[in-house]
C-alpha cells in the first residue's frame, strides 16, 4: 500500500510542489484506486505479448527533406517570459 | 433547420447563405448558453466574416466546398491558430497556438465556419465536464444534471441545437458517453482514422477526434473531411476514406448483431437496460440476427485504462513546466520551484491525481506490476473483440450505466466518478470504432444512449445500423424542453 514517503517522492517526481496537507488529501484517494487497479493481478498473463498500441506500425519515417520550420515569433508566442528571442527562466547556476 | 443535412441541403439550394446560417447559429447559442454553459468562447465577427467570404465566392461560382457555410463548435483540446486553447486549465492560460489541427484545416477547406470553443473536463479527464477550470456546463435536458464529459460541450451545445455538428475527443468514452447522456449521436473513430495533430496529447495510444451531431446521417456527412492519411501524424492509417452515406440504405436485413452478455451487469441501471434491450429488440425486427457473445475481460477494462492513460498522461503533460506557454508561478526562487510551483498552482486536482498515479505505475520496481501487466491485459481485451468480430458485424451495448447524475453527485469519490465510463473504456484500448446514437428516455426524462461497435475501419457499418435505427424510431429528434420554445418563435418569424 502506497505510503507517506512513496506519495512525497511522487509528487517530486511529478514536479509538484505538495504541501503535507495536499498528500493527507491524495493519499487516500490514490489508495483507493490503486486497491481498485489490484485486480489485474489476479490474472494470469504469462506469456501474453504486451500492446502499446493497436496498429501494425513500425518506425515510420518520411522523406529526409527540408521544410518550413515554425517562425522564431510564433514559437514564442505563448511563452510567460522571453527576451532577445529566447523562452527566460530564473538563473540556472547559482 | 437543425441537422447538418438541413444545413447543407439549404445552403445548396440557396435558400440560406453562409452568412444566415453563422446568424442562426450565433442567435441560437445567445438564447440557450446562458443558462447552459456549453462555449468558452463565441467568434461572431471572425465566423460572419468567414461566411461573408464563402456567399461571395459561391455568388461569383467558385467552388466553395461540400460543407460551405455549416456552422461548428470546437472542444477546446484542439488547436486553432492564434485562438486560444487552454484545454480548460489555468495552466495553459492564454495559450495560443502557431498552428492549426488537421482537423480544422480539412473542415476549413470544406468550407465549414469555426464559430467557438466548447467546454471540457480539464485535459479530457473526466466524465461530467465539472473538472473544466473555467465554468460548468449543464445538461439540456435537465440543468441540475451534468452533461456527461469530458466533451460536455460538445454534447450540449448539439442537444441544445445550438450548432449542427462539434469537435469532440475521445480516450476512454469522452465523445459516446456525454452524447448519450445528452441525447445526440457521436462517433468515436477507429485509432488512426483521423489525424491527431493539433489535439492536446492525454493518453497518445487511445486519444481519438470525432463529431457529434444528432444523427447518424449527419456524423457520415461529416466524417470525410476529418478522415485520412496525414503526414504530421505517423499514426493515422494510410487507407482510402469510404463514402459513408452510400451505405446508408436502412436496410440491415442479415446482419449480425453481437450483444456481449457482460455489460449487462449488476450496476447497470434498469431503465437504461430496459432501453437498450428494446433497442436491439428493435434490429431485430429490422431483420438483424441479434446473438449473445462473450468479451471475457470486460471486467478488468477500468483498471487496465486507468493504468494505461495515466501513465501516458504523466510523460505527455509534463511538457507544462511554466516555459514554453501558459501560466508561470509568481514568486519563484530557482528553475525548479518554477517547475512545481506552476504545475501545482494550475493544475486542477483530477489532473494531479491521473500524473501522480501514471507516474507511479511507471516508477521503478512498480513498472512490471502495474504497467506492463496493464498492457498484457489489454492485448486480452483486444482478443476478445477480435474473437467477436468473426462471428458478428456490430456488438451492441448500452453506452453509460447510468443517465446523467446531478451535478456534485461523484466530485468527492475520483473511483465512482471512473466507473462511468466501465462501457466505454474497452473501445479505445482496442482501437475499434464507437458510435452512441439515442435509444430512449428515463422516467425523468433524460436520454438514454445505445453503444455500436465495429471492426477497426468499419465506421461505415456504424453508420448504416445507425442510420437504419433512427429511420425507424424518432428519439434523435427530440428537443430538450426549454429548446422547443426557441424553435417555436423561430417558426413563427
Amino acid at each position: 500500500m502506497i505510503s507517506h514517503t512513496d506519495i512525497a517522492y511522487l509528487a517530486r517526481l511529478s514536479r509538484l510542489a505538495m504541501s503535507d496537507a495536499d498528500l493527507a488529501v491524495f493519499m487516500p484517494q490514490l489508495q483507493q484506486i490503486l486497491a481498485y487497479i489490484e485486480q489485474l493481478r489476479a490474472l494470469d498473463t504469462t506469456g501474453i505479448e504486451p500492446t502499446a498500441h493497436v496498429l501494425p506500425l513500425r518506425n515510420v519515417t518520411r522523406a529526409d527533406d527540408v521544410g518550413a520550420s515554425l517562425p522564431q515569433a510564433a514559437a514564442l508566442q505563448s511563452a510567460p517570459q522571453v527576451g532577445d528571442g529566447f523562452f527566460c527562466v530564473p538563473a540556472v547556476i547559482e | 433547420m437543425e441537422t447538418v443535412a438541413d444545413f447543407l441541403a439549404a445552403l445548396r439550394r440557396g435558400t440560406l447563405s453562409a452568412r444566415a446560417a453563422v446568424d442562426l447559429a450565433l442567435q441560437r447559442i445567445a438564447a440557450a448558453d446562458p443558462a447552459l454553459q456549453a462555449f468558452l468562447a463565441v467568434r461572431a465577427d471572425e465566423a460572419r466574416a468567414q461566411a461573408a467570404r464563402i456567399d461571395e465566392q459561391r455568388a461569383q461560382g467558385q467552388d466553395v466546398g461540400p460543407l460551405a457555410g455549416l456552422p461548428f463548435g470546437v472542444k477546446d483540446v484542439i488547436c486553432e491558430r492564434d485562438h486560444e486553447c487552454t484545454c480548460c486549465s489555468k495552466i495553459l492560460k492564454g495559450y495560443r497556438p502557431p498552428y492549426n489541427a488537421t482537423v480544422i484545416e480539412r473542415l476549413r477547406a470544406a468550407g465549414a465556419i469555426p464559430i467557438g470553443r466548447l467546454n471540457m473536463d480539464e485535459f479530457a479527464m473526466g466524465s461530467s465536464t465539472e473538472h473544466s477550470a473555467f465554468q460548468q456546463t449543464r445538461n439540456p435536458w435537465d440543468t441540475t444534471c451534468i452533461p456527461g464529459g469530458s466533451s460536455g460541450g460538445s454534447a450540449a451545445a448539439v442537444a441544445a441545437r445550438m450548432v449542427p455538428m462539434t469537435l469532440g475527443s475521445d480516450t476512454g468514452g469522452s465523445i459516446r458517453q456525454p452524447a448519450a447522456l445528452c441525447g445526440v449521436t457521436g462517433l468515436k473513430p477507429t485509432y488512426g482514422r483521423v489525424s491527431r495533430y493539433g489535439l492536446v496529447a492525454y493518453a497518445s495510444s487511445l486519444d481519438q477526434i470525432g463529431p457529434l451531431a444528432l444523427s447518424a446521417e449527419d456524423v457520415a456527412l461529416v466524417l470525410p473531411h476529418l478522415a485520412g492519411h496525414d503526414p504530421q501524424d505517423t499514426t493515422s492509417a494510410a487507407l482510402p476514406v469510404p463514402d459513408y452515406c452510400a451505405g446508408l440504405s436502412g436496410d440491415i436485413r442479415g446482419l449480425r448483431v453481437g450483444v456481449p452478455k457482460e455489460y449487462f451487469v449488476a450496476g447497470l441501471d434498469p431503465e437504461v437496460r430496459h432501453a437498450v434491450q428494446a433497442a436491439i429488440a428493435r434490429l431485430s425486427a429490422l431483420g438483424a440476427r441479434v446473438e449473445e457473445v462473450s468479451l471475457p475481460h470486460t471486467e478488468y477494462a477500468i483498471a487496465t485504462y486507468y493504468v494505461v492513460a495515466t501513465a501516458e498522461a504523466s510523460s505527455n503533460l509534463a511538457r507544462y513546466d511554466g516555459i514554453h506557454y501558459g501560466a508561470r508561478a509568481a514568486d519563484t526562487r530557482n528553475l525548479l520551484e518554477v517547475y512545481t510551483h506552476t504545475r501545482r498552482q494550475f493544475f486542477g486536482d483530477e489532473v494531479i491525481r491521473r500524473i501522480m498515479l501514471g507516474t507511479y505505475v511507471l516508477s521503478a520496481g512498480y513498472y512490471d506490476a502495474y504497467y506492463l501487466k496493464a498492457l498484457q491485459v489489454r492485448t486480452l481485451i483486444k482478443r476478445d473483440f477480435d474473437a467477436a468480430f468473426e462471428n458478428v458485424d456490430v456488438l451492441v451495448t448500452p453506452t453509460s450505466p447510468t443517465p446523467a447524475f446531478k451535478l456534485g453527485a461523484r466530485t468527492a469519490d475520483p473511483l465512482q466518478m471512473y466507473l462511468a465510463d466501465i462501457f466505454t473504456v474497452s473501445v479505445n484500448l482496442a482501437g475499434i470504432p464507437g458510435l452512441s446514437i439515442p435509444c430512449g428516455f428515463s422516467e425523468k426524462g433524460l436520454p438514454i444512449g445505445l453503444q455500436l461497435l465495429a471492426k477497426p475501419f468499419d465506421e461505415a457499418t456504424l453508420l448504416k445500423v445507425g442510420h437504419a435505427y433512427q429511420c425507424a424510431t424518432d428519439y434523435h429528434t427530440r428537443r430538450p424542453a426549454n429548446c422547443t420554445d426557441l424553435f417555436d418563435e423561430e417558426t413563427k418569424e
